[in-house]
């Protein structure tokens, strides 16, 4: 069995599993590539999003390619999921200039931060990341100088004045030497990480202060699938 | 007559034209005075360098009328057409009606025969489709309630014209007008005007059917076939083939050619050749009514005005104040507003040319001598001469006045505060580029030819000026001088181009923003040294063919990426080509000019390189530099 097929055969299993138990996040997925005709991971993990109750994707360059943000819809949206999900390729150390745009016209004072503003309070923020780099060319003695979650601190701060909960990011890292089949993986994982979560099957209070959540969510694939 | 004499007649009148249209146009008077004045200077009591022959050019050149309803029936599609049924059957009909029973009622009132004063009722009822639809459709207000309800008028008139004809012979009360006479009339006018009534009439919708079908199935693929010969000179021949074929088949049973040619021209309305017939026959339908109008001027006789002058004057004012009361009286019957019925009125109170037709037809007849005629034939040219003078009238002094009566206190403030924006014409484009602005704060003066819509916008308390923009003096009024941009929204290319050129000459601090049409006169408003030219529709067209890709499963970012590249490619491709030719600035948009840009835009999008690359997001080259060095130690 070739590890692609592994993998499938193990997705099946392990979703049959997932929708057992409990507790289930609703999950908003902000996903923002400027250029998905260009892209080859990010159009494969978006097409592969679980179809499972309560998760919604939200393709901002598909719906305001001309940055004209429908604010109400927007925090509409966030109020009605637990989980965002900022899903993006690492642009200069950064998000897609959407992003900027959202969180400047979204985030308003008075509905997500202030005195009065309380709509995202307890809610948890994810940043799921594509690098083209190495993961270690994102360290102090790397090219990049810093890590992945270091460049992030504006998105964590942000997250922290809007009372949410910051998780370490999820990074797949590499991209630009991954072929056909490493990228097929990645698609499984991604498949298994939205599962998870959804499911709750994440230990997200161990993951605190981690570099990023990879190692937490490998942890829960060990316990989920036998071997 | 000589070759050498007609060609010295011919440079006789077209110098006429060359150097006396420009002045009057100038002047703000309108090419058809323009034509007129140059006739009476060129006539036997001008310069004498045109004698009698005057007439006979009038003849040939009326040809111009039939080529102007053929071309006015190009732009009027049949749905249109049945549109104004009403204004064409109940005011055409009653005008003409009521004209010809005042008329004849005044002239039985003086001691006339009945015969006498009804044959002079008919003379005087029609109006000069030549005249009126050529100033109204300088002055752009064709389009207008008061505009389309003159088109109908005049439009009525040409059908009545038929029973007039036919009317004639039985008003004969002369000796010499027997009814052999009119039977030899009858039949050198038309070809079947010896046959019985009921054959007659059957030849009649005979020809109307023929045009009808010919227009429907028989014109279309033989133009196609002209077309496929790619001589351009035989398309134009076919045009005129086609027109002039229509007015001798129209002249054998006895109708109007000028009909004919009309209903032929609302049949091709629909048909893909409706531009290059239009762009053929406009030049012959221009030279000929300029030729006309220089006719008519010619033909003034200031012997017989200069013999009774009083006699002449008073029978002017007298025709020109019945007919205005009539029409006017019409217009607030049919519930026409104050200003578009005045404009109604004021623009169809002369006499048509068709009154000469009807004058040496009457003569012939004996239903009137000369005594009578000479001096009407006198005043229906005085009163066409006036047209224009009177429509001047109604646009200076008589709109603004109708205008601002309900404005009065508006029009203070208007003067106290004046606006950085004005907005030259306010249909659907201006009027959006005007509320935009007016609800960020920024206040604009809208210059407005359509009286209805200045009334509308004045009842909203908006600063609107009525008038023809591309004069000086209403745009000095508007406040041109302290406004900082001048937005161009007219519907007409040509009184854009016109208007940049006033506001660049007297205002040369004013920022022009033009919206234009299409490729031709974008070129030409970049040629004329507009930097700000808006074509109407790319923004919309572009953003529609994005909207398509995406319905067709494209991103929506990528869609919009491409719809930008191809706007920037689009107006690049435009200016390279305004830098081309510069000789052509000026000129004015016509139906070739139109496919020709076509077949350029085609060839540019073709030649382009790929429209969207958007390199920075395309992680390609860095992924092949990543690939060639080394795999780091994991």
């Amino acid at each position: 069995m070739s590890i692609l097929r592994y993998h499938q055969y193990n997705l099946a299993l392990f979703f049959f599993n997932a929708h057992m138990s409990t507790p289930m996040n609703k999950i908003l997925i902000l996903f923002a590539h400027p250029a998905l005709d260009k892209s080859r991971v990010h159009r494969r993990l978006i097409r592969a999003v679980p179809d499972l109750p309560g998760i919604t994707v939200n393709d901002l360059y598909d719906a305001y390619p001309d940055f004209d943000i429908d604010v109400a819809r927007e925090q509409g949206l966030l109020a009605a999921h637990d989980l965002i999900i900022l899903q993006h390729p690492f642009y200069w150390y950064s998000t897609p200039a959407i992003i900027k745009q959202w969180e400047d016209l979204v985030l308003e004072h008075g509905w997500a931060y202030g005195s009065q503003g309380a709509a995202l309070r307890g809610k948890r923020l994810l940043s799921l990341i594509t690098t083209g780099g190495a993961a270690a060319a994102y360290r102090h003695e790397g090219y990049n100088r810093f890590t992945v979650r270091e460049l992030l601190a504006p998105i964590e701060q942000t997250a922290y004045l809007c009372g949410m909960e910051y998780l370490p990011p999820y990074l797949i890292q590499g991209t630009h030497r991954m072929d056909e089949d490493e990228i097929e993986l990645e698609v499984g994982r991604y498949r298994q990480l939205l599962a998870l979560l959804h499911a709750g099957r994440i230990d997200l209070d161990a993951a605190r202060g981690q570099p990023s959540l990879n190692p937490s969510f490998d942890r829960a694939i060990s316990q989920e699938v036998p071997t | 007559m000589s070759s050498e004499s007609f060609l010295a007649q011919a440079f006789i009148y077209l110098a006429a034209a060359v150097v006396a249209v420009p002045i009057a146009k100038r002047l703000g008077l309108g090419s058809v005075l323009g034509y007129l004045l140059a006739g009476i200077a060129i006539g036997p009591f001008g310069l004498h360098l045109v004698g009698a022959e005057g007439q006979d050019v009038m003849h040939f050149a009326e040809f111009g009328v039939v080529m102007m309803l053929f071309v006015v029936g190009l732009e009027l599609e049949p749905a249109l057409l049945w549109r104004l049924r009403a204004p064409i059957l109940g005011l055409g009909g009653l005008q003409v009606l009521l004209t010809v029973l005042a008329v004849a009622g005044v002239a039985l009132a003086i001691g006339m025969s009945w015969q006498v004063a009804l044959a002079i009722g008919m003379i005087l009822a029609p109006s000069s489709t030549a005249i009126v639809l050529q100033s109204l459709a300088e002055k752009g207000v064709l389009k207008t309630e008061g505009g389309q309800s003159a088109f109908a008028v005049l439009l009525f008139q040409d059908i009545a014209v038929i029973p007039m004809l036919a009317l004639f012979p039985m008003l004969a009360t002369a000796p010499h007008g027997g009814a052999e006479d009119a039977g030899h009339a009858a039949e050198a006018t038309t070809l079947v005007g010896g046959l019985p009534g009921w054959a007659q009439t059957l030849a009649v919708l005979g020809a109307v059917a023929a045009v009808v079908l010919a227009g429907r199935f028989l014109v279309r693929p033989a133009l196609r076939a002209i077309a496929a010969a790619r001589l351009r000179e035989l398309f134009t021949a076919a045009a005129l083939l086609l027109v002039i074929g229509i007015a001798l088949l129209m002249t054998a049973v006895g109708l109007s050619p000028a009909l004919g040619t009309f209903l032929a021209g609302v049949v091709l309305a629909n048909s893909e050749y409706r531009h290059e017939l239009e762009s053929d026959i406009d030049p012959f339908k221009g030279l000929l009514l300029g030729l006309f109008f220089i006719a008519v001027g010619a033909s003034v006789d200031f012997a017989l005005i200069l013999a009774q002058p009083l006699l002449i004057a008073g029978l002017v004012l007298a025709i020109i104040a019945l007919k205005f009361a009539v029409l006017f009286g019409l217009a607030r019957a049919f519930k026409l507003s104050l200003d578009q019925g005045l404009l109604f009125a004021f623009a169809l109170p002369q006499v048509g040319e068709f009154a000469f037709v009807l004058c040496s037809f009457a003569n012939q007849q004996g239903v009137l001598d000369t005594t009578i005629t000479s001096p009407i034939v006198a005043a229906v040219a005085i009163s066409m001469a006036l047209t224009p003078l009177l429509l001047i009238i109604n646009e200076r002094l008589v709109q603004p006045r109708v205008g601002t009566l309900r404005g009065d206190a508006r029009e203070a403030d208007a003067i106290n505060e004046r606006s950085p924006v004005i907005i030259a014409g306010f249909g659907s484009f201006g009027s959006t580029v005007g509320r935009l602005l007016r609800a960020n704060g920024v206040g604009s003066t809208v210059l407005d030819i359509d009286s209805d819509r200045v009334d509308l916008l004045r009842r909203m308390g908006l600063k609107v000026y009525y008038g023809d923009a591309s004069r000086y003096d209403l745009l000095e009024t508007a406040g041109a001088g302290e406004a900082r941009v001048l937005v161009l929204a007219l519907d007409s290319p040509e009184k854009t181009l016109e208007l940049v050129h006033t506001a660049r000459t007297h205002f040369p601090h004013l920022t022009i923003v033009a919206r234009s049409f299409d490729w031709p006169d974008t070129h030409a408003l970049y040629a004329a040294g507009v930097s700000h030219v808006y074509r109407e529709d790319i923004d919309t067209a572009v953003r529609s063919g994005a909207d398509v890709m995406r319905l067709l499963g494209m991103h929506g970012a990528t869609a919009l990426r491409a719809a930008q590249a191809f706007r920037h490619h689009e107006e690049a491709a435009l200016r390279e080509l305004t830098g081309r030719d510069d000789d052509k600035a000026g000129y004015v948009s016509m139906a070739r000019e139109r496919i020709e840009a076509l077949e350029r835009q085609m060839q540019a999008d073709r030649d382009a390189p790929a429209l969207t690359r958007d390199s920075g997001w395309d992680a390609e080259s860095i992924r092949e530099e990543v690939r060639s060095m080394p795999a780091p130690a994991a």
